[in-house]
């Protein structure tokens, strides 16, 4: 039976009924239409489907939408309008920090996460933080250098 | 954040070799891409299949009438009934001498053969409701014994997995160069080993889906799809679902990944395709994971004895049996006999030998099918053949590095073959060598190597040379009656904006195709990278072409652009010549504007001039008829591969007490020609490379002895993590090919060809001085504690 729920998705009010089994990544993508959230594995494994619920990212495919009534929702398609993660876009997109780009909204709200609980990460430290998101074609050093630029680029002031 | 447009003095040509982001990457970033599984249409329907539990089964009956009932349920068909609307397939080519296999069905007809083939597909509104409707499908199944192993796949004691075709064989190949025998008996010190490669998958983070839309109005199909190929797919679909080739479209957009795997002919997405046309509606297939690990193609599966001469300091012989496992088919229609044929092919390639000898059986099995994944075939080669000059060189006391350097081709040796009847046009084994070993300070890590070892700490080097097929000519597959086009082709328009719009049959799964003819197109007609847009990935719209495989974009479809680059700017400075009354030949476009050659000065914008041409023709001098757009193609036809060569080299710890590998640092030294964009093609070749160290260190389908995939989840099968990967410095060497005025080869594969062979040597160099070695890949930790006695 499906049940009504009422939640904040990147700014917006959104009330939608939905069955108990669908997980929230399916229904952001495919009741809200926010593709940016990518769906790799579906246990839990990959982190194409980090979101962040009440600020703490979460995998959208081990959380259910009824899960997410009353919460605050956050996509990679919010933080990027709000430019919460310019820093990180730019260095990405300078090093070439992503190939097919479908990790990469995953791996760029946890690199967020990461940066907000320590804003100056050693390579290591960015190596193990991102050790939870598969990204299948880079090989992952040009993720650690565009973490490293945006790091210190949001040190400087910029974000 | 972009390079800002490039000034007059930077042109021309000056976008290659150059370091440019990808245009099309900020959609990604922002998550607003165009991926499969995005795309919503009116009455989309959904696909999910019944598979089969068992590796080998007689179906005795299928009962679906309480899936009929289950709500959502559109369509439920079985294989006899698919069979009327998508006729079966056989993977076969007629180059690959004696290759045979059985006709393949979208869904089992009769009989099933490896566990997860296709049996049953409900359409449903929904996924999640044909899922549901699945679980009330009742098959009854009788198992039958299932070859799983391929030493014993052709005992006559194991049963045949197609009566028909007489025996469990597919393909056999023997190669016979010089006189190995003689060189064997005159050899200075031989060695042998028999190695094991552990059968792996591609693992594309985005899985393979399928969007299928037939419109009964014009009888026109177009598929969305996550694929490599769209038009081969388009001439596949047209065959097999009985609908003219000219009434498909096929759309690949965004693609997430694909590294050969999406490259086949699948029977779920045929299904779905086929169900589209029987249901005059939209229908989608999306690959789950447990799908991906069953059904998404594997490679690698290869037990290889092998055994090498070494006389005076330099490789005198080789002599290799193959044995490799391709599931219950070849797949079509690029076959699975690829894989081998390229093994026999590429053993050796980088040293100059007469005396080889080969024999590559691959045999048939009731486990998923294998076929070709990137680099196909040169892991294993370069695996066995560098395993083998390591231990050459313990045989006779050389530094491995020497050895190398005594046996590779001389750089002035070119043109010349390989003992294997390889054409190499010109490569650059010893400049590639003396970089590398400066590049990492060959000499001082052999010094720190020896007095950590002193401290109990075990280190290893681990080298290996490589070449890699690149630039296919139609000798690959069209030869052998494959319709896969060796030819791409580049249509450039220049628009009354000024803007220019390039359109190829090559396409982008994140490598950077597009960007990279982005910089050939705007280098060759003259404006800057904004005013360029590239268009890939659909068939309605871009040049007949081959897609992305065989690592064949920039080669091919980049000499395409610089031909057609150079053909529009010659139309448009005809036309600017005609309207300012000039001698074209004194006249060059800079940065998007006809000026003159000498001073340099301005005389009309590209925008002003194709106003002039579509808007206010009459103005134009008589005579003149203006093509603002223009096409050329590119296939190569003096050889039929531009080969590369590389060297790589691995710095590592064995933990002797765990079994761990903890990768320290990795060197490439690289020959791919000219590079157009250096950081693309160092970023290929560092993901080829962590491909390749997922398949020495974690990466194995592990199968039971009934043909039961064991660790089908991404927890449990085990890929390259940013945690365990070590940094990876890349040189390069250019050594362009002469063939085409581009001078580029391929970049995409190398990576992965040469660091599986590079691991398993550091790993074996760490634990020599403990008389252990591991001849089996993935290196796993139980592998080395076995290896060291203490397992």
């Amino acid at each position: 039976m499906d049940r009504e729920i009422s939640l904040t998705v990147n700014g917006e009010s959104v009330t939608a009924r939905v069955a108990p089994r669908k997980s929230l990544v399916d229904f952001l993508r495919e009741t809200l239409g926010l593709t940016g959230s990518h769906v790799g594995c579906e246990h839990g494994v990959c982190g194409a489907c980090t979101v962040r619920v009440g600020g703490e990212i979460v995998r959208g495919c081990l959380t259910l939408a009824v899960q997410a009534d009353g919460a605050v929702v956050e996509t990679v398609e919010g933080v990027s309008d709000s430019g919460e993660i310019a820093a990180l876009q730019a260095a990405f997109l300078e090093r070439n920090a992503l190939q097919c780009g479908f990790c990469t909204p995953g791996i760029l709200l946890t690199a967020t996460a990461l940066l907000k609980e320590n804003p100056a990460p050693s390579r290591e430290e960015i190596r193990e933080y991102l050790s939870g998101n598969y990204c299948r074609c880079t090989g992952y050093q040009a993720i650690v250098d565009a973490v490293e630029t945006a790091a210190e680029t949001i040190r400087g002031g910029g974000r | 954040m972009s390079d800002k447009p490039l000034s007059i003095q930077d042109l021309p040509n000056s976008y290659i070799g150059r370091t440019v982001p990808r245009p099309n990457a900020r959609r990604l970033l922002e998550g607003r891409g165009c991926f499969v599984d995005d795309i919503t249409l009116p009455r989309l329907a959904h696909v999910a299949f019944l598979r089969s539990p068992y590796a080998h089964a007689e179906i005795k009956s299928i009962d679906f009438a309480a899936a009929a009932d289950c709500p959502g349920v559109i369509r439920i068909v079985e294989g006899r009934e698919m069979a009327k609307h998508c006729t079966p397939w056989v993977g076969v080519l007629s180059h690959m001498v004696g290759l045979k296999s059985a006709p393949q069905y979208a869904l089992a007809v009769g009989r099933v053969r490896w566990q997860g083939e296709p049996v049953v597909a409900v359409v449903a509104q929904s996924r999640a409701q044909a899922e549901d409707a699945l679980a009330l499908i009742e098959v009854e199944y009788e198992e039958l014994p299932a070859v799983v192993d391929m030493e014993t796949a052709l005992d006559a004691a194991t049963p045949l997995i197609h009566p028909e075709l007489g025996d469990n064989l597919a393909f056999e190949r023997k190669v016979d160069a010089g006189d190995v025998d003689a060189a064997f008996a005159e050899a200075d010190a031989v060695v042998e080993e028999t190695f094991h490669y552990g059968r792996h998958t591609g693992v594309t983070l985005e899985p393979r889906v399928t969007l299928a839309d037939y419109n009964a109005g014009d009888r026109k199909l177009t598929v969305h799809m996550s694929s490599q190929a769209p038009h081969m797919m388009k001439n596949i679909f047209a065959v097999h679902m009985g609908i003219d080739e000219d009434d498909v479209r096929v759309i690949c957009k965004d693609v997430g990944g694909s590294f050969g795997i999406k490259i086949h002919t699948y029977p779920d997405e045929m299904a779905a395709v086929a169900l589209s046309i029987m249901l005059k509606r939209p229908v989608k297939f999306l690959a789950d994971r447990l799908e991906s690990y069953t059904s998404d193609i594997h490679a690698r599966d290869h037990r290889v004895t092998a055994k090498m001469a070494v006389k005076d300091g330099r490789i005198t012989a080789i002599e290799m049996d193959d044995l490799t496992g391709i599931g219950p088919y070849s797949v079509y229609p690029r076959t699975s006999a690829v894989e081998c044929n390229q093994v026999l092919n590429l053993v050796g390639g980088a040293y100059d030998f007469a005396n080889y000898r080969a024999v590559g059986r691959v045999v048939l099995q009731n486990k998923n099918v294998m076929c070709q994944y990137r680099a196909v075939g040169h892991p294993i080669a370069f695996s066995v053949t560098e395993a083998l000059v390591d231990l050459a060189a313990r045989a006779v006391g050389m530094d491995p590095a020497e050895l190398r350097r005594n046996s590779v081709f001389r750089d002035d040796a070119y043109p010349c073959a390989a003992a294997s009847g390889l054409k190499f046009e010109g490569l650059s084994h010893q400049k590639s060598l003396e970089k590398l070993l400066t590049l990492m300070d060959y000499d001082g890590l052999r010094r720190e190597q020896a007095e950590l070892r002193e401290q109990g700490i075990y280190r290893g080097i681990g080298l290996a040379t490589m070449i890699e097929v690149t630039n296919p000519s139609p000798m690959f597959y069209g030869i052998g009656g494959a319709h896969i086009s060796a030819r791409d082709g580049v249509t450039i328009r220049l628009d009354p904006t000024g803007g220019v719009t390039a359109a190829t049959g090559v396409t982008e799964q994140g490598q950077g195709t597009e960007t990279m003819i982005a910089q050939i197109v705007a280098s060759s007609v003259g404006v800057a990278m904004e005013k360029v847009r590239v268009v890939t990935g659909d068939t309605e719209t871009t040049p007949y072409g081959g897609g992305t495989w065989a690592s064949r974009g920039a080669g091919i479809a980049g000499e395409a652009a610089l031909q057609s680059g150079r053909a529009l700017r010659s139309n448009i400075l005809d036309v600017a010549a005609a309207m300012l009354q000039a001698d074209a030949a004194k006249l060059d476009i800079r940065a998007g504007k006809v000026v003159d050659a000498d001073s340099g000065a301005e005389r009309i914008t590209l925008s002003d001039l194709a106003k002039t041409v579509y808007y206010r023709g009459n103005e134009l001098p008589d005579g003149i008829s203006p093509e603002l757009m223009a096409t050329r193609h590119y296939s190569p036809r003096q050889y039929p591969f531009a080969f590369t060569n590389g060297i790589q080299a691995c710095w590592l710890e064995v933990d002797v007490e765990t079994g761990f590998v903890k990768l320290l640092k990795y060197w490439v030294v690289e020959d791919c020609g000219t590079v157009i964009n250096p950081q693309l093609v160092d970023d290929q070749i560092r993901g080829g490379v962590v491909q390749g160290i997922g398949a020495a260190l974690f990466e194995k389908c592990e199968y039971d002895d009934q043909g039961q995939m064991l660790n089908a989840t991404m927890a449990d099968y085990l890929v390259p993590m940013a945690a365990e990967m070590p940094d990876i410095e890349i040189g390069h060497v250019a050594t362009p090919t002469a063939e085409s005025a581009l001078g580029a080869k391929g970049a995409g594969e190398a990576g992965t060809a040469g660091a599986p062979a590079a691991v398993a040597n550091a790993i074996n160099d760490a634990l020599a001085p403990l008389g252990a070695k591991v001849n089996a890949i993935p290196a796993t930790p139980e592998r080395i504690l076995m290896a060291l006695g203490k397992l």
